[in-house]
């Protein structure tokens, strides 16, 4: 094999695309064409047609994104703030700021639940409402949302530019809002959209707490329908094609991507 | 703005996450080993019966087999697309859809399954149709089998998004160095490019370990609980489904976090030992 050989697209590269292509393209288009048979050899948006009609499904698809934005409001108030301090003022604190992150990874959502349950049976106002999931959501997003501030972080010289804002005589608040937040963009934009696709998706939490979000009615919906359950998963997929397209759009901004380009 | 509203963010966030993150993980461990009487091993010793010790099987097998899958396919789709001769259009199709397919789990992937290779799915029937009964054959998608077939559809794209920097950062000059040295190809692999790129593989596969150890959604939604997973069993308990006590529930998923804390361990220190090999260079 010369040297020219080993940075073309061999036969052995092609190959492997070909089987990944094959293995991801399949169940797409297989589903695509299931949600659209209508029995027979008859084909037609009924499934669609049928979940548009569904009188639950605007409850759930609204109450799903009410709540991805309340875990994305609460991101950005409590992490996003905190993150930035402890840079600031108590860098020793990074060690376990890093310990929290890891956290959610090591305790699945499901055991995270199983406790949450055994040590909350109260009050009424906090684990009646459906916006108790939030407290779980923000957990779901905080490995991947501090992952992504951080290096937005360590890519700006924090301290530097503070005290060049400092002695051009801006304040703390003025620093944050007019340097850091902007420099932050592209992790913050990232993050946000990830968080609204994990939390428009998520079933664990949902599920287990009984309350009717997207994912849980999907899932009722699909034990009857066979075909609306096809017609959802597209619809899921679209939405997930959606999210990710803007965090990737959101991502250009940055130039330190490493790879690609 | 001064210090003392920074360290109001600060305690704000640490009191959240100590009051809905550490104090229930606290309360599984105590739970789990409280009876009625105070302290016991009992509910400890339940997950030695047979029908949680085929859960821990089960929920291991898949997570070796679907992480497995994952770094090895994923890592030769990136490698393939990384290749300097590679269409830049390829790349970015490859790059999008693994960001697209990584985050498409769940019931809806679930259900994409199903359409396709349940035992009504479409794949299903058109391979009847030409003579071969994949359920005849004895595949069935509803077991180990085909959630680890279902699994990989988010572990390969996402092998594709960790592996893809690592890869990217593998120097050609050390390549070329190695082929004016004479090395084979098979030669440069094994004593420059896999030993660079181990403590990579070695965190991706844990990562892949872990989000599937820990998928509930697309389990629950394929299976319907008829496979015991750990996660599956731990939602039996948590809703009532099987008459067993919430300490049962406390056990597995204090065995879960077990599980994690040791296959991270057990990463952190063979990325330590694999890293002193670049340290140097």
């Amino acid at each position: 094999m010369s040297g020219a050989g080993a940075n073309r697209m061999g036969p052995g590269g092609w190959t492997t695309l070909i089987l990944a292509g094959v293995y991801f393209v399949v169940p797409l288009a297989m589903t695509a064409a299931f949600s659209l048979w209508e029995g027979g050899s008859t084909y037609g948006f009924e499934a669609y047609r049928l979940l548009l009609a569904s009188a639950d499904l605007p409850d759930a698809l609204l109450l799903s994104m009410e709540l991805a934005l309340a875990t994305v409001a609460a991101l950005l108030l409590l992490l996003v703030p905190a993150m930035i301090f402890m840079n600031l003022y108590a860098p020793g604190l990074r060690p376990l700021f890093e310990f929290i992150a890891t956290l959610p990874f090591v305790v699945p959502a499901i055991a995270l639940v199983a406790g949450l349950t055994a040590l909350f049976t109260g009050p009424e106002w906090l684990i009646g409402t459906p916006f108790y999931l939030v407290i779980p959501y923000f957990f779901l997003a905080l490995p991947f949302a501090y992952r992504s501030l951080d290096v937005g972080l360590r890519a700006i010289d924090l301290t530097t530019l503070t005290e060049a804002g400092q002695s051009l005589g801006a304040g703390m608040g003025q620093i944050i809002r007019m340097v850091i937040l902007p420099s932050l963009r592209a992790a913050l934009v990232g993050s946000t959209l990830l968080t609204l696709a994990v939390v428009m998706g998520e079933f664990t939490f949902a599920n287990v707490l009984l309350f009717r979000t997207f994912a849980v009615y999907m899932n009722q919906m699909g034990q009857h329908e066979a075909t609306a359950a096809a017609a959802l998963a597209v619809v899921s997929f679209l939405i997930t094609w959606a999210a990710m397209l803007g965090v990737l759009i959101a991502g250009r901004g940055q130039t330190s991507i490493p790879g690609g380009h | 703005m001064k210090a003392p509203v920074a360290w109001l963010f600060i305690g704000a966030f640490l009191a959240v996450c100590a009051t809905f993150l550490v104090a229930p993980t606290a309360m599984l461990a105590i739970q789990a080993v409280t009876g009625e009487d105070g302290f016991t091993l009992a509910y400890i010793e339940t997950l030695g019966q047979y029908r949680y010790r085929v859960a821990f099987e089960h929920s291991l097998y898949l997570s070796l087999a679907s992480a497995t899958a994952g770094v090895v396919a994923g890592g030769l789709v990136a490698f393939a697309v990384l290749k300097p001769g590679a269409p830049a259009w390829l790349r970015s199709l490859v790059t999008s859809f693994s960001a697209v397919a990584a985050n498409f789990a769940g019931v809806p992937l679930a259900f994409a399954f199903i359409s396709t290779l349940g035992t009504l799915g479409l794949l299903t029937m058109l391979l009847k149709r030409i003579g071969l009964d994949l359920y005849d054959m004895g595949f069935s998608l509803f077991s180990i089998t085909g959630l680890t077939l279902t699994y990989s559809y988010f572990q390969i794209p996402l092998m594709v998004i960790i592996i893809t920097p690592a890869i990217a950062a593998l120097r050609p000059s050390w390549r070329e160095a190695a082929e004016i040295l004479g090395a084979t190809p098979g030669q440069y692999w094994r004593h420059v490019g896999l030993p660079v790129l181990a403590p990579s593989l070695i965190a991706a596969w844990i990562l892949l370990f872990g989000n599937a150890f820990s998928a509930y959604a697309t389990a629950y939604a394929l299976t319907s609980g008829n496979i015991g997973l750990v996660t599956t069993e731990i939602s039996a308990v948590l809703s009532g489904n099987v008459a067993a006590d919430p300490q049962i529930g406390a056990a597995l998923s204090v065995g879960m976090i077990v599980v994690m804390v040791t296959v991270l361990a057990i990463s952190t220190a063979m990325t330590r030992r694999a890293s002193r090999w670049t340290a140097r260079s």
